[in-house]
């Protein structure tokens, strides 16, 4: 930003080009600024008016009732319940499979033309629709393995949604820390697993817990699949609990049990015509996005936390 | 012929030797890296690897423990012989090859765990897990790397709150904590400023009372001020291997007088 009348005397010249390419610059900065403010201000709105539609009905009765026909007595109960337990049911599949499965492709299988296919396909499965993974789930989960319209069905079906996202983070986690300390590892006599169990895992594990949260952060919101195989839109009971009074205190039959979930619950009360229920919709709403905002933010502190004083 | 692979063998007062290569090739894929290096590494001294970057001394040292074994495609052909065995033979694990040959690396990489966990690790995976055990053998192996009067009320924390020539002598206290037949250094300095490499080279100097030392080097100083004997490699090959002085001194090789003379490389 040269004064007036140093540019009067230019330095050199190509004082015009000079000033012309930072006039370029400046002006894509201005861009980015406006876009940024755009984007920013459509999302804040949506979320501001979600909250104040959903407001009045944010109360502890919200959380503590089943679904009704008539909206005020209405709540999420049974969804906020049947989401928990399907997200558990989903970490519980997904984490290992996809964790195994990336240490196996990064650390393990041999750099050939076939796990350059499995690695173009795995991103590709990322991008597959969900709704793609539901007609999938409904054939070989809900009939051809006659899971039912369960909980383990609707687990095992976002599992294998989120599956690549916890691959290809797993993989460039472990991508990420440098090859020497491999070596350093190996040539204290370490053998391939142990390189792995005591160090690189460790020292990626924040990045890993990243993706995996944000993977769960996507299922969590996935509506399409759940509903093509069969969750219910209207239910009025819970799942036994998974924690028994009595002995073995602990029960899977939660597992087999039918569910509705978050946006579910929400996607079936805005389609009712009444608008007492949009509000409803609204305060559901303003839920899903609290518990994708807190799963996000966790994330945020694993990462802080881990990579505080660890560089390379 | 005759007289290149008597070469290596001439004149050593010494008959105590640690380790012995012969007739050794290395291939990477198909560029052969090594040709035919025949070396004697003699116990408890200083032996330097010299010669212009690309010669192969890294290549050679790797080879030591094996850690070519790491990446497909790499092949030896001959032997290294460590107590009448052929540590390069298929047969022997290279685990157990670098459990008693230990390797400090170019760059400092410590960890990054705790001071303790770094000297412990490699007595941990030798299956050692009594506590004052291992207690014992890290703060020997510390005290012989001079770390220990700089660490010893801060070993809980991180190996990356040291500078890098204290993470270098960690690395060191590492490589020697399990008291290993030879440690290898890669070019331990050129990543130190020169107070921290005369800080090691003291260390390299002082570790040879008790250990075998084979250490890789640009610096012809350094292998001068060192070492007790030198390799000088050319080309993958090893072209003339003495003692230091003579080395230096009376090279055999046009191309070693060149070299130590500071006229190419």
């Amino acid at each position: 930003m040269a004064p007036a009348e140093l540019s009067a005397q230019s330095l050199s010249p190509a004082h015009n080009a000079v000033s012309r390419r930072q006039l370029i610059s400046s002006s894509f900065a201005i861009l980015g600024l406006l876009v940024i403010f755009i984007a920013l201000m459509v999302l804040l709105a949506l979320v501001t008016s979600l909250v104040l539609q959903g407001a009045p009905r944010l109360n502890w009765k919200f959380f503590t009732s089943f679904p009704s026909s008539d909206p005020l007595e209405a709540g999420i109960l049974a969804a906020w319940v049947g989401s928990v337990l399907v997200m558990l049911t989903t970490m519980l599949f997904a984490i290992p499979l996809g964790v195994a499965a990336g240490i196996y492709l990064e650390e393990y299988a041999p750099k050939n033309w076939l796990a350059a296919l499995i690695e173009i396909n795995v991103t590709n499965l990322a991008g597959v629709p969900s709704i793609v993974y539901g007609l999938l789930a409904l054939g070989l989960f809900s009939q051809q393995l006659n899971l039912g319209e369960s909980v383990l069905t609707a687990g095992l079906t976002l599992a294998l949604l989120i599956l690549p996202i916890v691959i290809v983070t797993t993989r460039e986690a472990l991508r990420a820390i440098p090859n020497l300390l491999r070596e350093a590892a190996y040539a204290l006599g370490a053998s391939r697993w142990q390189m792995i169990w005591d160090h690189i895992l460790p020292y990626s594990f924040g990045s890993i817990l990243t993706g995996i949260i944000i993977g769960m952060s996507r299922a969590i919101g996935e509506t399409a699949p759940l509903i093509t195989i069969g969750a219910l839109t209207f239910i009025a009971f819970l799942p036994p609990l998974p924690i028994q009074p009595e002995f073995p205190f602990i029960s899977f039959e939660w597992l087999t049990a039918p569910f509705t979930v978050m946006p579910i619950q929400m996607f079936n009360w805005v389609s009712r015509p009444e608008q007492e229920f949009q509000v409803n919709a609204a305060a559901a709403g303003v839920v899903l996005i609290v518990m994708t905002l807190t799963l996000n933010g966790f994330a945020i502190y694993l990462r802080y936390r881990f990579r505080k004083g660890v560089k390379w | 012929m005759v007289e290149e692979l008597s070469l290596p063998k001439l004149n050593f007062p010494t008959t105590d030797l640690k380790a012995e290569v012969q007739d050794l090739d290395f291939y990477y894929g198909t560029s052969k890296a090594l040709k035919n290096v025949n070396m004697s590494v003699p116990a408890r001294k200083v032996t330097a690897l010299i010669g212009p970057s690309g010669c192969g001394k890294t290549t050679l040292l790797r080879c030591f423990n094996r850690m070519h074994d790491l990446y497909p495609g790499n092949r030896y052909d001959g032997q290294i012989m460590l107590d009448g065995i052929n540590i390069l033979d298929r047969k022997v694990d290279p685990i157990e090859v670098r459990m008693r040959i230990s390797m400090v690396f170019q760059r400092p990489n410590p960890f990054p765990k705790s001071i303790y966990d770094n000297v412990a690790y490699g007595l941990r995976v030798q299956g050692l897990t009594k506590r004052q055990a291992v207690d014992e053998k890290v703060e020997q192996a510390l005290k012989s790397a001079a770390l220990w009067s700089e660490v010893k009320d801060r070993l809980t924390e991180s190996a990356y709150a040291l500078s890098g020539g204290q993470q270098q002598r960690l690395c060191i206290a590492r490589a020697i904590a399990t008291d290993p037949d030879i440690v290898l250094f890669d070019e331990p300095t050129s990543a130190l400023d020169p107070i921290a490499t005369a800080s090691i080279e003291d260390l390299v100097n002082e570790l040879k009372q008790q250990v075998t030392i084979l250490i890789v080097t640009h610096s012809m100083q350094q292998a001068a001020r060192l070492s007790d004997y030198t390799a000088f490699m050319y080309l993958g090959e090893l072209l003339e291997f003495n003692q230091t002085n003579v080395l230096f001194n009376q090279p055999a090789h046009k191309r070693t007088q060149d070299y130590v003379s500071g006229r190419f490389g």
